[in-house]
Parts: C-alpha cells; structure tokens; sequence
C-alpha cells in the first residue's frame, strides 16, 4: 500500500489540515508504512461476523429529554476568539463577490 | 513529621487521621519536593500549588470542625487532605486544560468532568494538571506539546505514554497518586515504566464526562498510585454510573476494603497466554514475569496456559480504529468557540490553518490515518474490517474468562527507552503497546504493577486482565502479590 503525493493532499483536505510540502512527503511515507503494516488483516476470515460493538453489555441508553440547568451565556463564550452580542464571531462563510 | 513524600495513600490518610500532620503540612512537602525535581523532571504541565494549599487547608478545617463536634452527623470524605495530580486531559473548573496540545494552551474548562467532581467530594487535594502525549496519542510522552516528562529511574529515559507525568510524579513521591487516561496502554505502560500501579478499568466502568475525548470506543479513567490497595481506594470513590455518560453503565460498585484481606490466593486460576511471550521480548522481562507468576502459584493460585490466538491483530485493529474515532473527536478544534485560532480571510481557512499550526506531528498524522481509513472507497477495507476483527479479539478473551479468573501478562516487550530512541518512526513506537491494546478493544480490565527490575535497573510491569467489572478480583491478586513481595515499595535514588 503506497500513498500517491496527492491522496495525502486530498485526506488532508477531507481533515481540514494545512500541511506543509515537507509534512506531505513524510505523512505519504510513514502512512504508507502504516497501511502496509494494516493490510495483514485483510487475511483474517471476518465474513461470517458483525462489526463489534463499543460496549461489553451493549445497552441501548435512553434517558427522559427534562430540561435542566446548562452553561451560563458568559462560561461558554469565555474561551472565544472572537465573540459579539453573546455569539460567536467568524470570518465570512461564504465568498463574498468580487 | 519527616519522611512525608514517602507516604502512600493509605499512609496519608492514616496520618492525617491520627493527627501526625495536618493536610496542609502534607501537601506542602509534596509541593516543596516537587518543586525540587520539576526542573529535571517535567511531571507536570499546569501545578497549581496555589489551589492545593487552599483546598488543604479547607480539608484541615473540616476535619478539625468534624472532631470537634462531639456527635457528627456523617462521616468525613473518604479521602479527605489527600493530594492527587490530574491528568491534563480531564478538566478541572477554572483550570487550564491543555490535552498536552497548544491547540488548547489557552483553554480553560467552564465545568468539571464527573471523574474529577467525584475525588473533589472525597476531598482531595488537587497538586495540578500533569503532562502527556498530545490528546493522549504516544507510548512516551514525548509528543506533548510542552517538551517530554523524564523516568524518575533514568532521566536520559522516558516514562511510557500517554500518562507519563502522572507515573513519573508518582514514581518521584512528588505525590501519592494521580488520575490517568488508558486508551491503548497509556495508564499501565507508564506504570510499568516508572514502576508503579495503575489500574485500567472496564470501559464504561468511571464516567467520562469531562474527560476530552480520543477513542470514544476505548477511552478508560484510571488510577496510579504505589500499591493495588492505594488505587482500590481511589478506584472504589471513581468508579460508578453517571447520567452524563451514554457510555457509562449501571453496575454495583463493591468497596474494596483489601487491607482486611488475606494475602492467600487458594482456588485461583491464573492464565498464561503463550502469545504474550513472543520473540523480540526482552528477556529479564519475560524472567521476571515467569517469576511474578511463580509468586502467584506459591500463594495459592493454579496456573494455567490460555490462548489469546488473535493477539497479534490487535496493533492493527487498534491503529486503525483509534484513528478513526480520533479523527471524528478532533474535528470540533476549528478555531470556532474555544482553542487556537490562526486569524484568516474565510471561516475554512480559518479551519485548516488553525488545525495546521495547532497540532503536532502525532496528532495530525493519526488524524490523517483516521480520516483514510474513514474515506469513501476505504470504510469497509479499513475500518469495517477492523471492527469485525475487533469481535475476534473480544472472543478471544470471553473463552478464556470461561477457562480463567485472571490472565498474567507482560504490559510491555521491554523496559523504558531512552527519549529519542524511536525518532520519527511512528510504526516502532506503536508496537510498544503491542501487549496493552487487546485489553482496550475488549473493554476488559488491566492492573499493572511492578514485578522486578532489568539489569539496568529499570522497573519491568506485569498487567493482570480480568473479566467486564472484576476490577476486585485484579486487586485482590495484585494486593496478594505486594503483601508477598516488596517490588512496588522501591523508589528511583532522585535527589
């Protein structure tokens, strides 16, 4: 399993991550390594099994929707960037038109 | 009183109960020592001496109201005045808390996690935040983002990840427990490292609320103190269900009052899995575990080989699997309501510069790993199969709890690397956990603890495995063990 230098490139954009030319080509090489070393389990016979799941009794937790006590508006925007009028404060979403 | 840093756990408390010091006298000469070793050391990222003096001295004043009153209505906390260190990972109202990442330098939590709450109303003291591997992702502390913790035994050495400053501010008596996080290893390897006990509970058994997440499906709160009695203590206050955790589950919690037990371990089965002794162990490792295991039949226990015949896959499974889940918890760092944000023109470049700069190499690259293995075209190859494999691994141990009480095994291949030693390697690294992975992906308990020392006098670790929620059976061997040997009463020759 080797990585191309532009399937680093795309899994860095699907992950939302700047990475420099030097990061890309070390990324490329050590999860090529990785992935390599992960292929051993495609000899394992999964076929007549269900994925696992995450608990050992598995109980589906429900629990009554009662309103209760939450963050003060002040806690929550504390660690901020940026925050106006009690919301926080972003940069354009969208491109603005030329 | 002289001689305070030596005390363990229970020590402390009998201490502080029969008057030979005060709470405050106590966590001052932890703070003083640590304080002493901190430079060479680098147990902790956030002390906070400050809070610790303070909550001492509430402890104190509690304490001396409480024998005043001639009929107390309640009994005092369990573990009142007593110090313990946190793990930068679970959050602490007001204090900063960093996950070892700068993406978080500046962040401090507007609440306290359930974990933390429950020892704050047992009365602890709190000494500070500790340091790790970055959101927990490393087998030696060396990816925090605020340089390495050093092995109280070898300061040229690390002390196991990710919970490293919590095992080496134990290990140094800089205080006499600390709360760690156990992943894929991250609260037993650090244990066997710095030659101290650290427990690994079953998945589901403390809450997790307030605990920043890693690997949704493996995350553990744990212990590491100086002996299997010292964590069954603060385990028992820990432990317990707790509304705010989908994933936290309704089970009894017995109290484990071991210093009434008795040492003997008659009708005991201990199993030995023959894929845990493979080649490439170092060999006064596997010595010292054979001999830890002989301690174990003299005491009592029938020792009995098992067979764990999916061992191998779990390093896979697991570096495919954590990733995964990694990549999801870590997509909320965007710059958005909290952490680093890198100013820019747009709201995405403000996403991908801010993750860019924020995290380290670690990170990224499990992040990167996650997301392939999570990508369209990949899902079912990647992920789908390691989930499927995961079931194999759980199989593996549901059988040999039907054979066994207990399994004994190795926590590590070998004992502390020295820093550096696996550069920019990331594949050498992960094979250090090789021996603590099965336990996280079948959600069973671990408890390790120090079975004797390599030739160059570095601690080797034993974990013990048990069944979903027999954490007291753990304890009771492991305690059985210590009242046997003298192993986990060794400490480093530190200044």
């Amino acid at each position: 399993m080797s990585l191309t230098l532009s399937e680093v490139e795309h899994i860095a954009e699907l992950a939302r991550l700047k990475l420099t030319d030097e990061e890309k080509q070390r990324f490329r090489q050590q999860l090529s390594e990785i992935l390599e070393y992960a292929e051993r389990l495609q000899a394992v016979d999964t076929s007549h099994l269900p994925p696992a799941t995450a608990q050992p009794a598995a109980p589906s937790v429900l629990r009554p929707d009662v309103p209760g006590p939450c963050l003060e508006l002040i806690d929550v925007l504390a660690n901020a960037p940026q925050s106006e009028s009690g919301q926080f404060r972003v940069p354009p979403v969208l491109e603005q038109e030329p | 009183m002289t001689g305070l840093t030596e005390l363990g756990v229970y020590q402390s408390l009998e201490a502080l109960e029969r008057g030979d010091c005060s709470s405050r006298e106590l966590t001052l000469a932890f703070l003083e020592r640590s304080q002493r070793l901190e430079p060479e050391m680098h147990a902790y990222i956030t002390p906070t001496p400050e809070l610790a003096l303070q909550m001492a001295e509430a402890a104190d004043q509690r304490r001396r109201a409480w024998k005043r009153d001639a009929a107390p209505s309640q009994a005092l906390p369990g573990l009142l005045g007593l110090p313990v260190a946190l793990k930068d990972v679970l959050t602490l109202k007001g204090v900063r808390c960093t996950c070892g990442s700068r993406i978080l330098e500046n962040f401090v939590p507007p609440f306290t996690g359930t974990a933390v709450q429950r020892l704050l109303d047992a009365g602890v003291v709190v000494t500070g935040k500790t340091n790790m591997d970055e959101f927990a992702m490393g087998s030696s502390t060396e990816n925090s983002g605020y340089g390495p913790t050093r092995n109280p035994w070898d300061l040229t050495r690390v002390p196991g990840g990710s919970s490293g400053g919590s095992a080496a501010a134990v290990a140094g008596r800089m205080v006499p427990a600390a709360l760690g996080t156990d992943t894929g290893g991250s609260v037993r390897q650090p244990a066997s490292f710095c030659g101290v006990t650290g427990i690994k509970p079953t998945y589901g058994r403390v809450s997790r609320y307030g605990l920043v997440a890693f690997g949704s499906s493996l995350d553990t709160v744990g212990v590491l103190a100086h002996s299997a009695e010292d964590a069954a203590l603060i385990f028992t206050h820990l432990a317990g269900y707790d509304l705010r955790d989908a994933t936290s589950l309704d089970v009894p919690v017995p109290h484990m009052a071991l210093r009434l037990q008795e040492g003997n371990l008659n009708g005991l089965r201990v199993g030995v899995p023959e894929e845990y002794f493979i080649n490439g162990i170092q060999p006064e490792v596997e010595a010292c575990i054979r001999q830890a295991i002989e301690v174990l039949h003299g005491l009592g226990a029938e020792i009995k080989p098992v067979s764990l015949p999916h061992t191998a896959e779990a390093l896979p499974v697991y570096y495919l699997i954590a990733p995964a889940e990694a990549s999801a918890n870590l997509a909320r760092y965007d710059g958005v309501r909290y952490g680093l944000r890198e100013p820019a023109d747009s709201l995405q470049e403000v996403f991908f510069n801010s993750r860019g700069k924020g995290f380290g190499p670690e990170v990224k690259r499990r992040i990167m790993l996650g997301t392939y293995a999570l990508s369209a075209g990949y899902y079912d190859a990647y992920y789908g199969q390691a989930q499927r494999v995961r079931t194999l691994i759980r199989d593996d141990f549901t059988q040999a709890f039907q054979a066994v009480d207990v399994i004994a095994a190795p926590v590590a291949p070998s004992t502390a690397f020295r820093l550096g030693e696996h550069g920019d390697d990331p594949l050498a690294m992960y094979l250090e956990d090789v021996f603590t992975l099965p336990a996280n992906l079948a959600g069973v308990p671990g408890l390790a603890f120090p079975v004797g020392f390599d030739l160059q006098g570095l601690p080797v670790g034993m974990q013990l495995m048990g069944a979903h929620f027999r954490e007291d059976l753990l304890f009771k061997v492991g305690h059985a063990y210590q009242l046997a040997t003298d192993w986990h009463t060794r400490s480093p020759a530190l200044a």
